[in-house]
């Protein structure tokens, strides 16, 4: 019991860590690891970049304690807008609309565009809410960014010596179960990971985590540990996700786990509400919850410097 | 009186006296009062639910994020529901349906159809 209780104050301390916190992950990689990645990695290879990650924006949710998730969505954008160093992209991590209403959708894009970056979808559970099953989804981004997407939407793309892969964990769902990928994903991501060198960092993105935050709520994913196990032998692998909106992290090997800030409302800390409805905050509170995240690629190094900025 | 009454009275009678007196309208062709599932913190209340055959289950969501509520047999689906909406799924068949919110799946729950 003692153990559990120091977790949970350690997570609730990191969902509510604050701005411009930088977290470094090197923890948990053996040396030796280490210098066979060294070795098999031309250093010319990866360029040195950033991008940005933004997540559940739950674009219509209108309620305690968030009564305009667009404009604190508007204000996200024009964070990422004044940022000092311009990101190559932006990766959305999904809960884009509240209901998958069309509206919700044009407006979510509309915002989005003034940032005038690139951006990478995947669908949280709220965008797969439309009678269609996830049809108004995947009509507007389920061919993915080169029309390659397959299935319900998942694809991959590299960016200066990177490999990034898009995989949708929000469908078929079973009673009982949490996040799911499927064997149709899994038996291409297999195919996808497979003509790519050991030393190429691999950068995930889903929207519920792809490890276990806290199963009675649902937090994690049925199948993710086949999907870790094709990624094991890379040398550096950061794993991103929105869903339970807080500011969540973990390092197993070479696997670095983010959790990222909604735009929209905070969650409880896993186990710490009756529900992992919306945390009701006071008004002047909410910006300080809310947040986005620069992710920067460095040459040379298996971690990704992550840094969380909320949105005050 | 009333524990006179609920002593000698069927059970259905009496859950149908329970809603008159809780001013709950009953549908006035049926004697099958009409049961309520609440969905409350993501969990579906009660979470079994036992009904006579030809009863109409009518689920609403009290939570401030949507749900559905999805038979794993597939024989009944709601549409998404948010804030305050409702669905509602007559059993004309005996027996037990587990169902689920498709949307969070560790929320389950299921409804017994008692035979005639």
């Amino acid at each position: 019991m003692r153990d559990g209780h120091s977790r949970r104050r350690v997570l609730e301390c990191m969902g509510w860590a604050g701005t411009g916190l930088v977290w470094t992950m090197a923890g948990g990689v053996a040396s030796s690891i280490t210098l066979d990645a060294a070795q098999a990695a031309p250093k010319s290879v990866v360029k040195p970049f950033s991008f940005l990650q933004v997540s559940d924006s739950h674009i219509g949710f209108a309620k305690d304690p968030n009564p305009d998730a667009r404009a604190t969505f508007r204000e996200a954008v024009a964070k990422i807008k004044s940022m000092p160093v311009k990101p190559d992209f932006i990766l959305h991590t999904g809960d884009i609309t509240q209901l998958s209403k069309d509206a919700e959708f044009d407006d979510a894009d509309q915002i989005l565009k003034e940032a005038g970056l690139p951006v990478f979808h995947v669908p949280g559970e709220h965008d797969m809410l439309d009678e269609g099953n996830g049809r108004a989804y995947l009509d507007r981004y389920g061919k993915g960014p080169l029309g390659a997407a397959l299935g319900d939407g998942w694809y991959s793309f590299d960016h200066n010596g990177c490999h990034f892969v898009a995989l949708i964990n929000v469908k078929e769902l079973k009673a009982g179960g949490m996040g799911h990928l499927g064997a149709d994903q899994l038996a291409w991501l297999q195919k996808d990971l497979a003509g790519l060198r050991a030393s190429t960092p691999v950068v995930v993105f889903t929207h519920v985590p792809m490890w276990t935050v806290y199963e009675q709520w649902g937090w994690g994913t049925d199948d993710a540990a086949q999907a870790l196990a094709l990624l094991a032998r890379f040398g550096s692998v950061t794993v991103l996700n929105g869903h339970i909106h807080q500011v969540i992290q973990k390092t197993e090997g070479h696997v670095a786990f983010h959790t990222a800030r909604s735009t929209a409302f905070p969650q409880p800390a896993p186990g710490q509400a009756a529900s992992p409805g919306p945390m009701k905050i006071p008004a002047g509170d909410l910006r300080g919850a809310l947040g986005v995240r620069q992710v920067s690629v460095v040459p040379g190094r298996e971690a990704l410097a992550v840094v969380d900025a909320s949105l005050v | 009186m009333l524990s006179h009454l609920i002593r000698c009275a069927p059970s259905a009678a009496v859950a149908a006296l329970a809603a008159v007196a809780l001013g709950v309208a009953a549908p006035a062709s049926s004697a099958i009062p009409p049961t309520t599932v609440k969905i409350d913190n993501f969990t579906f209340g009660p979470v079994t639910t036992t009904v006579p055959l030809g009863a109409t289950v009518t689920w609403v969501n009290g939570d401030d994020i949507p749900h559905t509520v999805v038979a794993v047999d597939k024989s009944f689906r709601s549409k998404v529901l948010d804030t305050d909406e409702k669905f509602s799924f007559t059993f004309t068949k005996a027996g037990t349906y587990d169902y689920f919110c498709s949307i969070h799946p560790h929320m389950t729950g299921k409804v017994v159809v008692k035979g005639a």
